[in-house]
């Protein structure tokens, strides 16, 4: 089975926001990056169907040349070869840009089954997957579980709100987005990396025009609506202050 | 004109419905606002919908719809958005539109923003939606030609500032035809796992432990302080996906909704699929490290600082 996982790379948790200077976007020179989590666990999936019905795992990134880092992160932890659609202007392009940047080179490889993120924490678009399946022509599902496999369909426990969950199965080749917590991650290991070196990374270019995307006109730190008492001084004085008030003011206790 | 797609499932309609509603009025000023609604036997939520101040109701009744499919309503909605040509199509940002909109947004060839917490009249309209978990805000003006899609986030529009209308508004049936054979999903019914062995819906108090704890190991300060408390021990989606916490202690969108006296949210960021299961709360209390974490924008009271010194801190001073 040929699977696909698509891996965007995102600034890191850590990050604190700085924006650049005419407040549209961030400073991109004071980004730290790394693996988009649930994207993380799309690839965890990827290896486990391919251990269980044999074929390979392609990683698909579109972005500029650093996104080459979470590439072999994805190749250190067992994919076997990537696909990098690499062009700067790729750099802050929403889902549905990234989405048909990457579909050329992606329909070209004729996957049996396509697996990305259900939603980037950067962007936080939740759209790249649908899109994408729509662009490959192939039927899709999100939110995703569980994956079964039974020859040329699958069935999937798709995540519903509060609690509720559903099955669904659809024909391969098909798209699913996954949701975190699906499996339990592997790191890479040394010897990951080391071979990581050594896989295939074909770079291919987007089509030669991209749609417009959403325009950014503004990007600022939220207003706070809300008056928060924020309670200073050092670890015991705040404990101390946060009970008292609590006990008196809140009647919480 | 502005087409709101509402939501159902076995005839009940989704409350979020009523939120894209009061957004596509907010949005439309002085144009009309139509509401369509597609699924099986759908008339009761449509006549529920007709109270609304629109010009109408088109339903989409079709046993191919019965149950959602990404592909069957993209293909009820393609033909409901061709045939009434709005300017705008207002979603509320369910899983439902999530899983169908970008495709049907990419079928049409046309922009979708999602997660909109806000309208901004001049410039466009801007839609204003948080990027980076939160950290930031982007005011978002959608390009080229009409339809131009919009999702709005659970809770960010009031349903009850929908504008009622004097007389109920026509409910119509939509010229749609359905192709079942070309619905390549097939859905089974919901279900819920297991029933849940705790139900925080009903506990006074709540210590919820977020991924500022770091490691499972430290999970046992999160105890300590919920047992001082004498509160629940809840947590955010990734403390449970690591298996760190059961899951049927998860907070949040995919998890429980709680009103406690006492929610206190332990390195937890503040995600907005966190906030909705938990802003309910009589008094919230953030202990967080980072001062500008979104968490406090919905807190009482907020303490910036190291969990691992303000957590015992307040378990000594609990026990005094
Ligand atoms: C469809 C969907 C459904 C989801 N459903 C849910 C859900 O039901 N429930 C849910 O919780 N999430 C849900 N999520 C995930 C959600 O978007 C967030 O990713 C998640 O809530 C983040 O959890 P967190 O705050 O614990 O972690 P993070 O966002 O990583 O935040 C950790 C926080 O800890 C702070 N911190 C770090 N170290 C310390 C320290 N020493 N002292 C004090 N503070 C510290 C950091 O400043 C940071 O703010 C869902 C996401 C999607 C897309
Ligand atoms: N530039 C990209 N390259 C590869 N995959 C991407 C890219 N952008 C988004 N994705 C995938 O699409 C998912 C959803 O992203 P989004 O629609 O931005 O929320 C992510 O989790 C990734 O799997």
């Amino acid at each position: 089975m040929k699977i696909a996982v698509c891996i965007k790379q995102v600034p890191t948790r850590e990050w604190q926001p700085r924006l650049n200077d005419t407040g549209t976007w961030i400073r991109e020179q004071d980004v730290s990056y790394e693996m988009n989590e649930p994207d993380a666990y799309a690839l965890e999936e990827g290896l486990r169907l391919r251990e269980k019905h044999g074929g390979e795992v392609v990683v698909c990134s579109a972005g500029p040349a650093r996104v080459q880092q979470v590439i072999r992160e994805a190749l250190a932890r067992g994919a076997d070869r990537a696909v990098h659609v690499e062009d700067d202007r790729l750099a802050a392009a929403d889902a549905y840009t990234a989405a048909v940047a990457l579909a050329p080179a992606m329909a070209e490889e004729k996957f049996d089954l396509v697996l990305t993120g259900l939603q980037s924490d950067d962007q936080g678009h939740a759209q790249f997957g649908p899109v994408l399946a729509a662009t490959l022509g192939v039927p899709h599902s999100t939110i995703i579980m569980a994956v079964e496999i039974d020859g040329a369909r699958m069935r999937v426990k798709r995540e519903l709100e509060g609690g509720w969950f559903q099955h669904v199965t659809m024909p391969l080749p098909a798209l699913l987005t996954i949701q975190s917590g699906i499996n339990q991650l592997r790191y890479a290991t040394l010897k990951g990396i080391m071979a990581a070196k050594k896989k295939e990374i074909r770079k291919a270019a987007p089509p030669a025009d991209l749609p417009a995307g959403l325009k950014v006109s503004a990007l600022y730190v939220p207003q706070k609506t809300k008056q928060t008492v924020m309670i200073g001084g050092s670890a015991a004085e705040a404990a101390a202050e946060l009970v008292r008030r609590l006990r008196e003011e809140a009647r919480a206790l | 004109m502005i087409l709101v797609i509402a939501e159902q499932r076995d005839g009940r309609l989704n409350r979020a419905s009523w939120e894209a509603i009061a957004a596509a009025q907010e949005l439309a000023g002085a144009e009309p606002v139509t509401v369509a609604v597609a699924g099986r036997g759908v008339n009761a939520v449509a006549a529920d919908l007709a109270a609304a101040a629109v010009a109408r109701v088109l339903t989409v009744d079709d046993a191919a719809l019965a149950a959602y499919t990404a592909d069957g309503f993209v293909q009820a909605f393609r033909q409901v958005i061709d045939a009434v040509s709005p300017a705008y199509v207002v979603f509320p940002h369910t899983y439902q539109t999530r899983d169908f909109a970008p495709a049907l947004a990419a079928r049409l060839g046309r922009p979708l923003v999602t997660d909109v917490i806000g309208i901004k009249a001049d410039g466009g309209p801007a839609f204003s939606r948080p990027m980076f978990q939160g950290k930031l805000v982007a005011d978002v003006v959608l390009q080229g030609p009409a339809p131009h899609l919009v999702s709005v986030q659970i809770g960010a529009f009031r349903a009850d500032a929908v504008k009622k209308g004097a007389a109920p508004a026509a409910v119509e049936a939509a010229a749609v035809t359905i192709d079942a054979a070309a619905i390549r999903q097939q859905a089974e019914a919901p279900f819920q796992e297991a029933r849940q062995a705790v139900d925080l819906s009903q506990a006074e108090r709540i210590v919820a432990v977020g991924r500022g704890i770091k490691q499972q190991d430290n999970v046992a300060l999160a105890e300590r302080l919920a047992a001082a408390f004498g509160a629940e021990l809840a947590a955010s989606r990734p403390i449970c996906d690591n298996g760190w916490l059961p899951m049927e202690r998860q907070i949040g969108s995919s998890g429980q909704t709680v009103a406690p006296k006492l929610y206190v949210a332990l390195g937890i960021s503040g995600a907005i699929q966190h906030l909705v299961g938990m802003k309910g709360a009589r008094t919230i209390v953030a202990v967080n490290k980072d001062p500008e974490a979104p968490i406090f924008e919905v807190a009482d009271y907020g303490i910036a600082g190291d969990l691992f010194e303000v957590a015992p801190a307040i378990i000594a001073e609990l026990q005094k």
